[in-house]
């Protein structure tokens, strides 16, 4: 018996995942099955972020200040890296109970539940846990074969329970959750700075330009202008208004899933999960700073 | 004596899974992991309540500690966060050093305490910090008396 195990190559985690991810790189990448938004959002922001560097940047690296091309090189390689960070990695994904573990589990339901009468509905299976002296119930998965810690929810896309899931964004081809959610994070306000730097300097570039040339001859000298203008105004509506709710979010240690509708009726100073008004500056630079925790 | 497992291999190659009990989280004190140190029922005859009861507060007490926030993990996120988390190529963070630990130390557990008592303590890294899984294992080789002589070798240590 011992032989045969020898010979046979040992399986990875990634291999025997049930979910709907797609695995690259020896099990290193992790994405969803559905990539054609992120490769949308890595061509937006790396050609915009092209035509800056060859049309505004000449110009304005002569006219008023080198730095502000280095600035925006740093900015972008930083965007880029937050935006392959959150894509590529595991956002906490809870894995599936193992039989046994979920027969134990079915065998605790029927205990809790009692007979059940043929032709009757059985009861929905929710389990009560206290959490800092208040009840918060737990929902029981039928795909994943567990009951959901809290804050924990099933993506249908990926298929799989996901540790404080935020929400599942096509753009980066991910779900957002536990793990990548300050990755996320600094990639929607890193965007937002850059897409209003590089707004606020083709502005500067066309008023600077056209005192010299005049305004329809430098929108001809160039074309790229028009194009970034276009780009950076509607991500700006979008990302800028994305950022600016996580950050709300954060600052009350909330997500935008309720998984339970008994938290939906909470004062934000009873929720189970705030640590107290006293704490809330502390709980805003964990989400962020604070150390990364929690496998899967 | 037949009963008597010294090592791991040979409980997972002479011994036959019985059932597996599963230890839950423990939220009453938020959602830091934490497990909850009942004793079940199924290891009754198989272990000391006190022996049991250690390994899982020193459990809860590594994964307090790893979760602690102090001064060097936030000197370790700002690191990170200033070079968009390229160190992290080169570092380990706190946090998964304590994990390690922890590995270890449920390996060391495993050898000295819970194999010579046909039991088997699954990190619960491996189940998602969901429950600690504990696989009872029934030696395959003798009959059902021998589950009623294994608590006697098992104080005679």
């Amino acid at each position: 018996m011992s032989a045969v195990m020898i010979t046979r190559k040992a399986t990875r985690k990634w291999e025997k995942l049930p979910g709907k991810n797609t695995f690259c790189c020896d099990g290193r990448v992790m994405m969803a099955r559905q990539k054609g938004v992120f490769y949308l959002t890595l061509f937006l922001i790396v050609g915009t972020c092209s035509l800056f560097f060859a049309f505004e940047c000449p110009y304005l690296a002569v006219h008023l200040s080198p730095a502000i091309p280095v600035f925006a090189v740093l900015l972008f390689v930083f965007v880029i890296a937050m935006l392959l960070r959150t894509s590529f990695s595991d956002p906490g994904v809870l894995p599936r109970a193992l039989p046994e573990e979920a027969n134990f589990i079915e065998m605790e339901i029927e205990a809790a539940n009692g007979n059940v009468l043929a032709g009757q509905r059985p009861p929905p299976r929710i389990r009560n846990v206290q959490i800092n002296n208040q009840i918060v119930k737990l929902k029981y998965c039928y795909t994943c074969k567990i009951f959901r810690p809290p804050r924990a929810s099933h993506c249908s896309i990926c298929d799989n329970c996901v540790d404080r899931f935020d929400h599942h964004c096509p753009w980066v081809g991910n779900c957002v959750g536990k793990r990548n959610y300050r990755y996320f994070y600094l990639f929607t306000l890193s965007l937002s700075l850059l897409t209003i730097y590089i707004f606020a300097f083709n502005i500067v570039h066309v008023v600077l330009r056209s005192v010299d040339s005049g305004f329809v001859n430098t929108l001809k000298e160039t074309p790229g202008t028009v194009l970034e203008v276009l780009v950076c105004f509607f991500t700006i509506w979008s990302v800028v208004g994305l950022t600016g709710f996580h950050t709300y979010l954060i600052s009350l240690n909330q997500t935008p899933m309720r998984t339970s509708p008994s938290t939906l009726g909470m004062d934000m100073s009873t929720s189970p999960f705030s640590f107290g008004p006293f704490r809330l500056k502390s709980t805003s630079g964990i989400e962020i700073f604070g150390p990364e925790i929690d496998g899967s | 004596m037949a009963t008597e497992f010294h090592n791991l291999q040979e409980l997972r190659h002479s011994a036959s899974l019985a059932t597996k009990v599963f230890i839950q989280r423990d939220y009453s004190d938020g959602t830091i992991c934490k497990f909850q140190t009942k004793f079940p029922a199924e290891l009754d005859s198989r272990i000391e309540r006190s022996l049991f009861e250690e390994t899982v507060k020193t459990l809860n007490c590594c994964y307090a500690e790893a979760e602690k926030i102090g001064g060097q993990s936030y000197l370790e996120g700002c690191l990170a966060c200033a070079t968009a988390y390229i160190v992290f190529l080169c570092m380990e963070t706190r946090y998964e050093k304590i994990l390690k630990k922890i590995s270890m130390y449920i390996q060391e557990q495993n050898e000295k305490i819970y194999a010579p008592r046909g039991l088997l303590l699954t990190d619960p890294i491996e189940r998602g910090m969901r429950v600690i899984e504990i696989s009872i294992f029934e030696d395959s080789g003798s009959t059902s008396s021998s589950s009623t002589g294994s608590p006697s070798s098992g104080t005679a240590q």
